[in-house]
């Protein structure tokens, strides 16, 4: 069987249905085996919509996403989904055309060093030297993708090589010596977080993405719920617990709620599960939760103590170590009321600094009233994809999500033109359910193309772009820290998104009056087909509460 | 850290320790088993200069078994967290042991060539040095000495300033690469 057909064969037997990608000389063998190999293909219009489209399949279903793309800047393209993957632990394979082997190092036609370019943001990669070690690269490409703490793996095909003909075995177990993910957590150590957990007056769960990676979100919910614990969410961990709840503090971090940061300066006791304590979280690190002492839970053993030291350090599967410590805490009957104190220092702050945002007087459409219309016209139950800015944010503040993976954006890398790819991706891992883009008019031209996808595709994302003109968060920064010179951030009132989505085969709404936004909102949702809305909002509104970079949590603004 | 906590629901938060200080203050080295395939050390190298970490001196060679090499490099425990360097290592796939050697268990060596100016007198002590430092000469021109020392770093560090004033043209240090001792593997 020629060494492509075995790729076909290979991801089938990885149970992929899907993949996107975009064919060129250096992947014209595999496009080949892909004309009748069984798989959907899904044609995009750059290698990045592919690439984040992969990402968005995964993150919407769990499962390993695949990308395709030809050798050089096929490959070039695809650098920003592979690093957006790395930062945010999406498991992903990505299977990029090379020059023929005889070819390499000779700066021949459409010829980069693929693996070597994406050698920093890789968890790992492969460049293929022997046709027949196809199979075994693609079962442990796989592997490595989706256990442990996720992350993107690239196999590197030089052309000739994928043409050769091989006995294609299937694999059936991989041999990784230097790759053993520790999974189970240390008993003692678990029993000692019940402990402290048990002692604790101002305890706080502080869950990220790795809750959602692991599906851990119920364990986590029990852990919260075993007692009255207050409970906070990265960007990327929005849904491990069910929002709204009694014990839900809202997102942290630089545009976290004031409760939830306040809490987190205030604490004795920090339980992070899945979390790295990113430069977004902590603001100042030599002031970020003074008071605290910390459990870590994390899969990535080199997480633990990297930007604050962990008194409590456990290394493995969320999953399993929650069900254990759930089970550890209860056993230890704590005091309920011992956070009596806590809870009322807590209300508190509810009471005197709830989100919240002055709306207009007249028809203008605030940007966090549109999240609030998104909310209402989807019931909240929509999944809800995301660029990267100001609109991001909101979301994350006003949109409260009821489960995991309802919840897709950029957290790590922050890139702008996610929202529209990763989008399709989750459209076509979950063809049953709404999927809405929630869109900045700076972020959505990144990936505009992939609108081609959506309708020839026949993949119905609804697009929500919130328009305000401009390149909005940058906007903020200027006018807040920069003496309001608002260098390179006026996009202008172009392109006309309406005329731009209908050239595209797409419907395009327009709302500007917020007395009708809701209405648009459900009429996008119920109309066939890929819709843009484009929403005209407030041109200068500044997301708040916000922790200055480089501030700590008690000097948030706004 | 578990076995000091007493038995029972009682733990005062004050009584969790950190862990020692990251940074050692001392200079590490460390002995790292790594699959025998394209792009490793371009992997390891990366992850290091990626990270902040600087290598010191890096050797790598074959092992016993032809699948298998064997990278030794020095890191400064003063300037990088140690543990950060190898837990990092760790996470790459091809990356199979990591051993952070004690010093006191260690047997170290490295071995340099000094390329030497020795005309007229310097000649001869540049030759009592080498002899003192149990150094081989190993080419010789009517103007110059090439000598080999192997040893400790301290120790060719030792010789390099002895015979520096003699006139160096140049020095070649292979980086040190180290064994454990006793009956144990490194």
């Amino acid at each position: 069987m020629r060494a492509v057909d075995a790729i076909v064969e290979c991801l089938k037997a990885e149970g992929v249905d899907t993949v996107f990608g975009l064919p060129g000389g250096a992947n014209l063998p595999t496009y080949d085996a892909l004309y009748d190999g069984g798989l959907r293909h899904v044609l995009c219009r750059h290698e990045a919509g592919a690439g984040h489209a992969a990402e968005g399949y995964a993150k919407a279903s769990g499962r390993v996403g695949v990308a395709l793309a030809t050798s050089g800047p096929g490959a070039t393209n695809l650098v920003t989904p592979i690093a957006d993957a790395m930062l945010d632990s999406v498991p992903t394979v990505f299977i990029t055309g090379q020059v023929r082997s005889d070819l390499i190092g000779t700066d021949g036609f459409q010829e980069a060093d693929t693996t070597g370019i994406t050698l920093p943001v890789v968890k790992h990669s492969i460049l293929i030297q022997d046709p027949r070690d196809i199979p075994k690269a693609i079962s442990e490409a796989f592997h490595i993708a989706s256990t442990g703490r996720p992350g993107p793996v690239l196999i590197d095909v030089p052309q000739d090589l994928s043409r050769a003909d091989i006995d294609y075995e299937p694999v059936d177990s991989v041999s990784l010596p230097g790759y053993q993910p520790t999974l189970e957590g240390n008993a003692k150590q678990i029993k000692l977080a019940a402990k402290a957990l048990a002692n604790a007056r101002r305890p706080v769960i502080y869950a990220g993405g790795g809750v959602v990676n692991a599906n851990a979100s119920k364990e986590l919910t029990e852990l919260c719920l075993s007692d009255r614990f207050p409970v906070t969410c990265t960007v990327m961990g929005l849904g491990a617990f069910p929002a709204p709840h009694d014990q839900w503090l809202g997102m942290l971090g630089m545009h976290g709620t004031r409760s939830a940061n306040y809490a987190m300066d205030e604490a004795d006791l920090i339980c992070a599960i899945g979390a790295r304590f990113d430069d977004r979280i902590t603001g100042k690190l030599s002031e970020f939760a003074p008071r605290a002492k910390f459990i870590h839970i994390d899969v990535d053993p080199a997480e633990i103590s990297k930007n604050v030291p962990a008194h409590i350090p456990i290394v493995g599967d969320a999953k399993r170590i929650l069900t254990k410590l759930v089970r550890e805490y209860r056993a230890l009957g704590a005091e309920r009321s011992r956070l009596d104190g806590w809870w009322e220092r807590i209300a508190g702050w509810r009471e005197k600094h709830p989100l919240g945002y002055e709306d207009s007087e007249d028809s203008e459409i605030k940007p966090q009233y549109m999240i609030e219309a998104m909310y209402e016209a989807t019931g909240g139950e929509a999944i809800v994809t995301s660029d990267v800015g100001q609109h991001q944010m909101w979301c994350a503040q006003y949109y409260d999500f009821p489960e995991p993976r309802r919840w897709i954006n950029s957290g790590g890398l922050g890139t702008m033109g996610f929202g529209l790819p990763s989008a399709m991706g989750a459209q076509v891992a979950c063809p049953d359910q709404t999927v809405v883009c929630l869109a900045g008019d700076g972020s959505l031209q990144m990936n505009i193309q992939e609108l081609a996808t959506c309708v020839t595709e026949n993949i119905p994302v609804k697009i929500f772009l919130m328009n305000n003109f401009y390149l909005g968060m940058v906007r903020q920064w200027q006018e807040l820290f920069w003496d309001r010179r608002y260098s390179g951030v006026d996009m202008g009132r172009v392109p006309d998104w309406v005329k731009l989505a209908e050239a595209y085969g797409a419907s395009g709404m327009r709302a500007t009056d917020k007395g009708e936004l809701v209405d648009v909102m459900k009429t996008a949702l119920t109309t066939d087909g890929p819709v843009l809305v484009d929403v005209q909002v407030t041109k200068e509104e500044n997301c708040y509460p916000m922790i200055p970079a480089g501030k700590a949590a008690r000097d948030m603004v706004g | 850290m578990g076995e000091d906590i007493a038995p029972g629901a009682v733990l005062d938060l004050d009584e969790l320790r950190l862990p020692a200080s990251r940074h050692t203050g001392r200079r590490h080295i460390l002995s790292i088993l790594v699959e025998n395939k394209p792009g490793v050390l371009a992997r390891i190298a990366g992850l290091f200069s990626r990270r902040g970490f600087n290598i010191d001196t890096l050797a790598v060679g074959p092992t016993d078994d032809g699948r298998i090499s064997r990278i030794t490099l020095t890191v400064d425990g003063a300037r990088h967290p140690i543990d950060q360097v190898t837990k990092q290592l760790h996470k790459l796939v091809n990356v199979l042991k990591i051993r952070d050697l004690e010093p006191s268990e260690t047997a170290a060596r490295e071995l340099a060539l000094f390329k030497l100016a020795a005309e007229g007198e310097a000649r001869g002590q540049i030759l009592q040095f080498a002899e003192i430092f149990r150094g081989n000469v190993i080419d010789v021109s009517k103007r110059s000495l090439t000598v080999e020392v192997t040893g400790t770093d301290d120790k060719i560090e030792a010789f390099e300033e002895l015979v520096r004033p003699y006139g160096l043209i140049e020095m070649v240090r292979t980086g040190e690469i180290a064994v454990a001792r006793g009956r144990s593997t490194t």
